[in-house]
């Protein structure tokens, strides 16, 4: 889960980490309002949204007085921020963070991240603040410095230390930075998460040491047992169709092409996508309807798929192992009842019950192209699709 | 000899009693898998499916030898239940429970490592399909009649895909010594390699097919440890040439954040080791056919 810049800010001052201050706004006149309370003479006005790289697709604004907040903010509100994060889809601006500017000296990169490979969190940090990761890995690779973190422990002082003088920071702000460095990581291990980024963290030219911007992901796995970071959650930044699909127990994440699907099992659905990328079609989406499938909940899959305008053929691929295929037959007959199904559908079954699940599809005299096979079900999809549309 | 699991391995149930854990016993002890009791807190002293039920994984082993355990405690409660199990000395565990968050697993993993290697448990999983030595036992949720016992390991992330290799490759008359689910989390109890590792010292198993996907370091790792240490053929697959970078594809650790996690690259790191990469899904069965035949191995 993601959540607003504004709210990892909040949360980290929790933990000892110095922000500049600031304030939420709904409104050009909220924002305006905001900017006198800070006080001072310059303001930044930032669109939340969930995604990073906001600066480049002008989502942040720098104000020196009440006409330009105003018109920052009402140029902001309500419009779609693309960046390369979001996809072409973009996300609307609803909330705006009002800041004092600060005057910078210097810009740091530090991010938090589980570690795959080793197991553990990374801190990671780098002198060359201000760019992404990715581009500070490319560009200067040994700029970046790394602290792998002993989890029966947690994070150690001397380990903030050495990170504090490996990014050249002067000695009367190493006791701050290590306070800084130790309640991030406290805050990411506390709170479950899975990223945490502020990016960048600045020395100010007054000396002190500023996160500028945060980021905070967090674990789906344990939302259950922090209900403080569920609240934050934002649903408007959120695919309607995946959002959906969640709170029915259904994975989906929508694509662009024209074959949709309904499959069981994350590692088969992405297989049955390349397979109908292979076979020449290009799937709408991936969807994993899970174990457990009854028809009710194949029916709820169907209409998910056909939400999306592009879907021009169905293809279900249900191995059964916890699902059973006389099951899955039956929503399948029911959906396809039900919703009046006008375009071609193919179905394959394999596993538990598939006897059973071929004759109620045989016996329901619905005009459901069937398969066998894997390769058969790609091949005869993506044909149907072709034959249906003149493609 | 089958890798982890033979019909002697005697196993016990963690969430014994829980619906879940009882549907999954039935089946593993209707497969012939030797299941000798479970664990249920607060139900020890009691009988199910005509076997004894203990409050603890220490009385559990104490009372029935049992050497290997298979997880459905709920993910909650999950980490705690294998970290139990490998303080009572269960050599094997099989965690099928998913959604278990990765704190937790790295405190898990951190907890095993306290044990010197002789006396620290195995685990594979969680969020897997489990494990199946074909005619000997099942420690899993797997359809069992789809696997056929013969000389082939399959080490994979995901469950479904896994039955798929499986039922491609007995349509061809090709066996199984031992399938590994390994899981879809991001942090799991063994790797690629580690199965792999153990595949390359079963005197069973003649090939391996592996069936990884997008994300993670896995997959590479697995590449340069058959280039440098592994003699039997290997033939892998890697789901998820279609799925677009930084998007979440259904398994928590099936995203691609980072150089060699993407499906293409995947394949290109594993043909430079010199692993045989099935073209598509559909021909998993048929290339291990092909390779079998190449290296002189009959199925």
């Amino acid at each position: 889960m993601e959540i607003h810049e504004y709210q990892a800010k909040e949360i980290l001052q929790k933990f000892g980490i110095q922000t500049p201050p600031g304030g939420l706004a709904y409104s050009p006149e909220q924002a305006a309002y905001r900017a006198r309370e800070i006080g001072g003479e310059r303001w930044v006005v930032k669109a939340q949204i969930h995604s990073g790289a906001r600066g480049k697709a002008g989502g942040i604004k720098v104000c020196s007085n009440d006409d330009e907040i105003w018109e920052a903010a009402d140029e902001l509100l309500g419009k779609r921020l693309v960046t390369h994060q979001t996809g072409p889809a973009g996300k609307v601006v609803h909330r705006l963070y009002v800041e004092a500017a600060t005057e910078i000296e210097r810009e740091i990169y530090l991010g938090l991240v589980l570690d795959r490979a080793q197991e553990r969190v990374v801190v990671v940090a780098s002198a060359e603040g201000g760019m992404e990761i990715e581009e500070i890995a490319r560009e200067r690779p040994d700029s970046i410095i790394r602290a792998a973190i002993e989890p029966a422990v947690g994070m150690q002082d001397f380990q903030a230390r050495e990170l504090a003088f490996g990014l050249g920071l002067p000695a009367s702000l190493v006791s701050q930075a290590v306070t800084t460095f130790l309640g991030v990581y406290r805050a990411f291990r506390d709170l479950d998460a899975t990223m945490v980024e502020i990016n960048p963290l600045v020395i100010t030219r007054d000396g002190r040491l500023l996160a500028l911007d945060a980021k905070m992901s967090f674990d789906d796995n344990a939302i259950f047992r922090r209900p403080n970071i569920s609240e934050l959650r934002d649903k408007s930044q959120e695919d309607p169709r995946e959002m959906q699909a969640a709170d029915r127990g259904l994975s989906y994440v929508g694509l662009d092409g024209n074959i949709g699907n309904i499959i069981n099992g994350a590692g088969l659905a992405m297989a049955t996508m390349d397979m109908i990328q292979h076979a020449g079609g290009e799937p709408a989406n991936f969807l994993d309807i899970g174990g457990g499938a009854s028809p009710e909940r194949v029916a709820k899959a169907f209409r998910l798929v056909l939400s999306d305008d592009n879907v021009e053929a169905m293809l279900v691929n249900i191995f059964a192992g916890i699902n059973r295929c006389d099951w899955v037959a039956e929503g399948v007959v029911q959906a396809v009842r039900n919703i009046d199904l006008k375009m071609p559908l193919v179905v394959r079954l394999a596993g538990t019950n598939v006897e059973a699940g071929r004759q109620i599809l045989r016996d329901s005299g619905l005009p459901i192209i069937t398969a066998e096979t894997l390769a058969e079900a790609a091949e005869k999809v993506v044909a149907a699709w072709k034959q249906a549309t003149g493609k | 000899m089958a890798i982890l699991l033979t019909s002697e391995t005697p196993v016990i149930v963690q969430g014994f009693t829980g619906q879940i854990g009882t549907f999954h016993a039935k089946e593993m002890i209707e497969y012939g898998t030797r299941v000798v009791g479970g664990v249920t807190p607060g139900k020890g002293g009691t009988t199910h499916l005509e076997r004894p039920v203990f409050n603890t994984v220490k009385d559990a082993v104490q009372e029935t030898g049992a050497e290997a355990s298979i997880i459905f405690v709920p993910a909650p409660y999950a980490a705690d239940s294998i970290m139990e199990a490998a303080d009572a000395g269960i050599r094997y565990c099989v965690a099928i429970t998913d959604g278990i968050p990765a704190h937790d697993m790295i405190r898990v993993k951190r907890y095993m490592r306290r044990y010197r290697v002789e006396n620290r448990m195995r685990l594979t999983g969680p969020n897997c399909a489990g494990t199946i030595s074909p005619g000997q036992g099942m420690m899993g949720i797997m359809p069992g009649h789809i696997y056929m016992r013969g000389n082939v390991g399959i080490v994979g992330r995901s469950g479904t895909l896994g039955y798929e290799a499986a039922s491609q490759m007995k349509a061809l008359g090709i066996g199984v010594t031992t399938s590994v689910g390994i899981g879809g989390d991001p942090i799991n109890g063994s790797s690629f390699r580690d199965i792999l590792e153990l595949f390359e010292q079963d005197p069973e198993t003649k090939a391996v097919m592996m069936i990884g996907e997008i994300g993670g370091p896995q997959e590479a790792e697995a590449a340069q440890y058959v280039r440098d240490h592994m003699s039997k053929p290997v033939v892998a697959y890697i789901a998820g040439l279609t799925a677009p970078k930084g998007r979440r594809m259904g398994h928590a650790g099936a995203i691609i954040s980072a150089f060699g996690e993407s499906a293409a690259e995947k394949v290109e790191i594993l043909k430079e080791a010199g692993v045989t990469v099935a073209p598509s899904p559909a021909e998993l069965g048929v290339t291990m056919a092909r390779l079998l035949q190449q290296h002189g191995i009959a199925a």
